[in-house]
């Protein structure tokens, strides 16, 4: 691997620039691996890394359908933050932040983490109470959150317009510091750099068809477009599309496929220094480095495959926008696209084994899986490396929808769902 | 946006409606005489198909009342809407 350094910059842009390497390798998939990870986005690159890294399983494969980070990891709205309810959860979160802080260094790939603040905004007397709970929780829990009053939170985000006469106005916000964003590309990017480094083969346009077991059912490989593929480990990442890749091994899962939009402005010079989410009347914003505002919307109402969501989806969250930023309202969009996102009944996800021996599954992230994708990357390969889940994930095993040991943020969760 | 057409009322647009998620999962008759694993079944694994899908609208901003469709879940394309109780086509 060409390491990157501002040394390494300045040679080659004395050199024209015509020394560069490719990134990672583009190989023929081997006849057998000791591990697959179904799935080239961030979370799968991720477990790949630290499969390799931590773990010591290098003769190991990433598969994916299209090309790596072409699914959700290029299509969330990037926020990253940890100020979830639950200790399971804020634990789970905030094992990913720690990890976002020090991510570029590790990876040598600047993933242009900011931690410029993830400011949530209350609306009504039950979001001030909710949101005093979480802040309350949060300390407690040793994860930084904390109160502003409607005052404080435009002086944090001058843009935001607290009059008492909006529909909804901001009665006070939440504010967690240390949240903020990452260039979703680079995230992949830099572990399928870095992975392919420690020998990791990422072999894109190879798309899983058929999982294979032995007659006492353990599994032993996959059928692809590309051949078959033996292994003795085999990880499903696969985020929106994992019923379908489960249903390859006879498994059906708690999970329900949406698609969730998001849209960008036309690049504008700074003007939003923060993330700002509104859960109650759903406006998720930030502003990319490229200048662009970048807008979350919400989902559609029913399953489905299709990558792009209805107009009146975006629409109601453009309204909450302009409301909430009368700076913003002759902005025009340029793009608008969808992602299908996994969601469980609870809302939190399912990392761990699975009842087929040898299959593993990391999903169910729903609306919210960027923020964990080191984190989540981390836990997911202990658990394939030792065959047991690491005490972070030990409480998002599939098991929990028989046992009733639900981790409920989807009554909890600071984001509506 | 959707058009669904609901069996009583025709064709009408989706803000009109609301989801019912997958249709044909029947309760168990007697809940206390089935295993946690059979109700887990029951209550939260779903088919999720990336293709053809047999699901629940309800005509909510309508006549209120409940139907099945089939939709195609790669396209959102609705092939049919049928009253409960009718055999899926």
């Amino acid at each position: 691997m060409q390491r990157f350094s501002a040394l390494s910059l300045l040679r080659h842009a004395v050199r024209g620039h015509i020394g560069w390497q490719a990134q990672w390798r583009s190989p023929e998939p081997k006849p057998a691996y000791d591990a697959l990870i179904i799935g080239g986005g961030g979370h799968g690159l991720a477990t790949a890394y630290y499969l390799a890294s931590q773990h010591g399983l290098r003769n190991i494969a990433v598969l994916e359908r299209g090309w790596i980070g072409g699914g959700n990891t290029g299509r969330n709205t990037t926020i990253i933050r940890s100020n979830y309810l639950f200790a399971e959860s804020a634990a789970l979160y905030d094992h990913a932040v720690r990890l976002w802080e020090t991510l570029s260094q590790e990876l040598n790939y600047n993933v242009m983490f900011s931690p410029r603040g993830v400011m949530m905004l209350a609306h009504t007397n039950h979001d001030v109470q909710v949101f005093k709970r979480h802040v309350h929780a949060n300390r407690a829990a040793g994860v930084d959150n904390e109160w502003l009053t409607p005052q404080q939170a435009q002086d944090f985000c001058s843009p935001l317009n607290v009059a008492h006469n909006l529909r909804y106005p901001v009665l006070g916000a939440a504010l967690q510091r240390r949240g903020g964003v990452a260039r979703h590309d680079a995230v992949a990017w830099g572990y399928a750099r870095a992975a392919d480094a420690l020998g990791v083969d990422i072999i894109q346009n190879c798309e899983v068809i058929g999982i294979d077991r032995d007659s006492t059912g353990v599994v032993t490989g996959v059928q692809t477009t590309r051949g078959p593929i033996r292994a003795p480990k085999i990880g499903v990442v696969a985020a929106g599309h994992t019923s379908v890749v489960m249903a390859m091994a006879g498994l059906r899962l708690p999970l329900e496929s949406y698609p969730l939009q998001a849209l960008v402005s036309e690049p504008i010079k700074p003007v939003l220094p923060c993330v700002v989410m509104s859960n109650t009347i759903h406006a998720y914003i930030s502003q990319s480095d490229k200048g662009e505002l970048v807008i979350g919307a919400g989902t559609d109402a029913y399953t489905s495959y299709t990558q792009r969501g209805a107009l009146h989806i975006a629409t109601h969250t453009l309204d909450a926008i302009c409301e909430l930023f009368p700076t913003f309202r002759r902005l025009r969009m340029l793009r608008n696209w969808g992602g299908i996102v996994d969601v469980t009944p609870d809302r939190s996800p399912i990392l761990g084994r699975t009842p087929v021996p040898g299959l593993y599954v990391n999903c169910g992230w729903g609306t919210g899986g960027f923020k964990a994708t080191p984190g989540s990357g981390h836990v997911f390969a202990w658990t394939i490396a030792r065959d047991e889940p690491h005490p972070i994930n030990a409480p998002f095993a599939l098991d929990r929808f028989r046992t009733g040991a639900t981790i409920d943020e989807a009554a909890a969760a600071a984001v509506a769902h | 946006m959707l058009l669904i057409a609901c069996p009583w009322c025709g064709v009408r647009p989706e803000l009109e409606f609301s989801y019912g998620g997958e249709a044909h999962i029947a309760r168990p008759v007697d809940p206390a005489a089935v295993d946690d694993t059979a109700w887990t079944a029951f209550l939260h694994d779903r088919t999720n198909p990336k293709g053809t899908h047999r699901e629940r609208w309800r005509h909510t901003h309508g006549c209120g009342r409940f139907f099945n469709a089939v939709r195609d879940t790669a396209t959102d394309t609705i092939t049919a809407t049928y009253k409960p109780g009718e055999a899926s086509p």
